[in-house]
């Protein structure tokens, strides 16, 4: 059984609350993967996706303790098989004339888009899951990785429901 | 307090003082009234309208334009501290003695920072508290300016919820929100940071503010299901136990727990934080668990086959070693805290609700007798009844005598709880003393014991006291000190002789810092590092006597047992002013029974290396009793 959940976390969006979440996390004592925080189809509302990396028993004390925090408004831990999830790397890859077509290459198989080049190095955009982006890395990698930026991850349940036709977690 | 929240409308359970929000939606109010005022005086006159009657603090730079309206308050009380650590304690001494929310107000900076281990303390131990600082400008956050702290991110770990205030114009709806928030569900601290150009702002006060908390709905009804889920295991049950904690203080449950206690027969243990909420004089009540806790509280958990746990929270200083506590008990686990369930032990039947409704539920199902509830009655559990009953009789929390005449510190406490009696307010230090007050007092009502049961911050009882008796100011109030802990707060004695607060201070005075020496005595061979305090052993610095004396209060000595009760009538007599007694103990008095930490509480000694010698017959059939249910289900 995977330790990785996905929890996806509404929030009012009031000054603070990115804070309060992390030092929740880390005052707990739970090891946070990756965090993705920004605007909602609502004004007032802020949606961050976390991924943690935790047993079963400790994500309910997670979550209980998320839900305890005034200015969340609802957890829902999006399962993996009925949701989409995706990120954003930019990744600066030693290039010269030798390895260039290399380079885009890879970038083509994984629909990488080229957003900036020099005679010496070329930018990389990637967008997708974790397994696909990291995929993508392990090949560039012997060009020679110069700089790696990634963004955290961000979920969405699949089908026609929305995240607030749910019932509170 | 036991408050009802449905939406956001909040109606009050337990009569005491309705909740600011319910207040703020009375009929008569319900017209916003629009006022050009200040920040400052809309601060003011928002604690006026929450019904806030004290105000603990000190002022300071940031939160200075607040002291002006406030000085014309007639509906505000405010009584200047010495020391904001004061302020905090006070106003959690106030709030445990009373049921009601309990404010304490700082200046910037250090200000709030003094506040920090108070709010830390209400936060462990749930106590509704709003904690008022004063911030720089909101032009100057950021900048380093003078007496600057990021108080709201200090204390974000350490409250329920904390604002950071810089328009005027939200100053009445946020302390509506922060006394709401502190008081309903399971209370505790919140702080509102408000910063000084927000103050000073003019603005327009309306009453009620619009009360905007989405994301905030306690559970205070239980589920219909998981009472019948629970009815069901003690009809099961044959050796139960009401595992109480200090949430049935807090929800104002004791009538119902002592009901349910009565027709069903099961025996109590009241946690640290609950002593008070179950009679000490009553039959079923086998004492304090834990740590320091009485054999037959102890053993009845370890032997136990249902814990029905009732606001408490399985802390590492009831269960010991958590893997072998109650290992053949199945778990009830009520509490309005959805995440203290299963926190620490997985519970069988989880129940999110307020204690005092989950308990009126309990006792209707029990009472209308249909299935299951047949069996729950005193037939059931009488056997087990009368073995823990056994136990709490044959070991008894006790203290043996010096064979010189020095005086006993436990005598002392047990004498100064049957001389000052249950209506009292007793409020205690953190360390040996601690444990001799809520061993050696008998607590016949909630809200007479207070301590710092979750945090363990010495210092916590003179301005805890000096609270209590502000609330309660015709309860004769006792702060039950060490010699150590006095020396951290004892500034107070200053408010309390100035501002008329007669309390009475009982130093528990062993010259040293009792319980860390214990632990040295015992596990460290008697080395004693730094717990000497030479306040009585060698020199008396300071001397205790002429201190209170220099503050204004009586300071009396006692140093024999044939003068502790007169010396303790002669503190009694006095209400004009604080009395401050140096009471000099034996230092080598030890707190029994104990539970070494992290072991298991079965190997609980009733004195240095003595276990309770159980009955070998009745303790093994206990045993195997145990096993027997335990394999039957």
């Amino acid at each position: 059984m995977s330790t990785k959940h996905t929890l996806s976390v509404l929030v009012e969006n009031k000054p603070g609350v990115l804070a309060r979440i992390s030092a929740l996390f880390s005052r707990r004592g739970f090891n946070i993967d990756s965090l993705a925080v920004g605007p909602t189809e609502n004004d007032a509302v802020s949606r961050m996706t976390v991924v943690v990396d935790v047993d079963l028993l400790p994500l309910e004390q997670v979550t209980k303790q998320l839900n305890k925090l005034v200015e969340v408004l609802k957890v829902v831990e999006l399962d993996p098989l009925a949701s989409v999830n995706s990120q954003v790397v930019l990744v600066k890859v030693r290039a010269d004339a030798s390895n260039r077509s290399g380079i885009l290459e890879t970038g083509q198989m994984f629909k990488a888009k080229i957003v900036d080049a020099t005679s010496e190095a070329i930018v990389l955009q990637a967008v997708g899951n974790a397994d696909k982006l990291n995929s993508m890395l392990e090949i560039l990698e012997p060009h020679g990785i110069k700089e790696l930026v990634q963004s955290g991850v961000v979920a969405i349940g699949r089908g026609p429901r929305s995240i607030t036709d749910r019932s509170r977690h | 307090m036991a408050r009802r929240t449905e939406g956001h409308t909040v109606t009050d359970t337990s009569s005491s003082a309705p909740s600011p929000a319910a207040m703020a939606r009375r009929p008569g109010n319900a017209r916003p009234t629009p006022e050009q005022v200040t920040g400052a005086k809309s601060l003011v006159l928002a604690l006026e309208h929450v019904g806030a009657e004290v105000v603990f603090g000190i002022p300071g730079g940031a939160i200075l334009p607040a002291y002006d309206p406030l000085m014309d308050s007639t509906a505000v009380r405010h009584i200047l501290v010495r020391h904001e650590q004061g302020a905090g304690h006070a106003a959690e001494g106030y709030a445990s003695a009373t049921g009601k929310v309990g404010v304490c107000m700082a200046t910037s900076g250090p200000g709030a920072t003094n506040l920090v281990t108070a709010i830390a303390d209400a936060h462990m131990d749930s106590v509704p508290m709003v904690a008022i600082t004063g911030q720089v400008a909101s032009s100057s956050i950021g900048t380093d300016a003078f007496q600057e702290a990021d108080i709201r991110g200090i204390t974000m770990p350490i409250t329920k919820h904390n604002y950071l205030v810089t328009d005027a114009a939200q100053i009445p709806r946020v302390i509506a929100e922060a006394f709401h928030i502190a008081s309903t569900g399971r209370p505790g601290p919140v702080l509102v940071d408000i910063a000084k150009d927000a103050l000073q702002a003019t603005t327009t006060f309306a009453w009620p503010p619009q009360i905007d908390l989405p994301g905030y709905h306690p559970v205070t009804r239980p589920h219909a299901k998981q009472i019948r889920e629970a009815v069901r295991l003690m009809a099961a049950s044959r050796q139960p136990v009401l595992y109480v904690g200090g949430g049935v203080i807090r929800a104002g449950a004791h009538a119902e727990l002592l009901r349910l206690a009565e027709i069903t027969g099961i025996p109590v243990v009241t946690t640290l934080m609950a002593r008070g909420a179950f009679p000490d004089g009553h039959p079923l009540h086998l004492g304090m668990p834990g740590m320091h806790g009485s054999v037959a509280a102890v053993t009845g958990l370890q032997r136990s086959d249902l814990l029905i746990t009732l606001g408490a929270r399985f802390d590492d200083r009831v269960t010991g070693q958590l893997s072998s506590f109650a290992p053949g008990a199945r778990i009830i686990h009520a509490d309005i805290d959805p995440a203290e369930i299963s926190k620490n032990r997985a519970a069988d039947v989880p129940i999110v609700g307020d204690a005092k409704a989950i308990i009126s539920e309990l006792i209707t199902t029990i009472e209308a007798g249909v299935g299951d509830a047949a069996d729950v009655n005193p037939h059931t559990y009488d056997a087990w009844a009368a073995t823990t009953k056994g136990w709490a009789q044959e070991f008894p929390v006790g203290y043996t005598a010096p064979s010189d005449d020095a005086l006993m510190p436990q005598q002392v406490i047990e004498r100064i709880g049957a001389i000052a009696g249950p209506e009292a307010v007793y409020a205690a230090g953190v360390g040996q003393h601690q444990m001799w007050a809520a061993q050696f007092i008998g607590y016949e009502r909630p809200n007479s014991w207070l301590n710092s049961g979750g945090a363990g911050t010495m210092g916590y009882s003179v301005p805890a006291a000096m609270g209590a008796k502000v609330g309660e100011p015709d309860r004769v109030v006792w702060a039950i000190d060490g010699d150590g802990c006095f020396q951290m707060t004892n500034q107070e004695l200053a408010t309390c002789v100035i501002n008329d607060i007669p309390i009475k201070v009982a130093i528990i005075n062993n010259s040293s810092l009792g319980m860390v020496r214990q632990w040295q005595s015992l596990f460290y061979n008697e080395r004693y590092s730094n717990t000497d305090l030479h306040t009585s052993v060698g020199s008396r610095i300071p001397d205790f006597v002429k201190l209170a004396e220099a503050y204004g209060c009586v300071g009396l000595r006692c140093e024999r047992p044939e003068d502790l009760d007169a010396t303790i009538e002669q503190a009694m007599a006095i209400n004009d002013r604080p009395v401050v007694i140096d009471f000099v103990v034996e230092r080598d008095a030890m707190v029994w029974p104990m539970v070494p930490a992290g072991v298991s509480n079965d190997a609980i000694q009733t004195a240095r290396d003595a276990a309770p010698v159980w009955d070998r017959e009745e303790s093994e059939a206990e045993e195997q009793d145990t096993d027997a249910d335990h394999d039957g289900k």
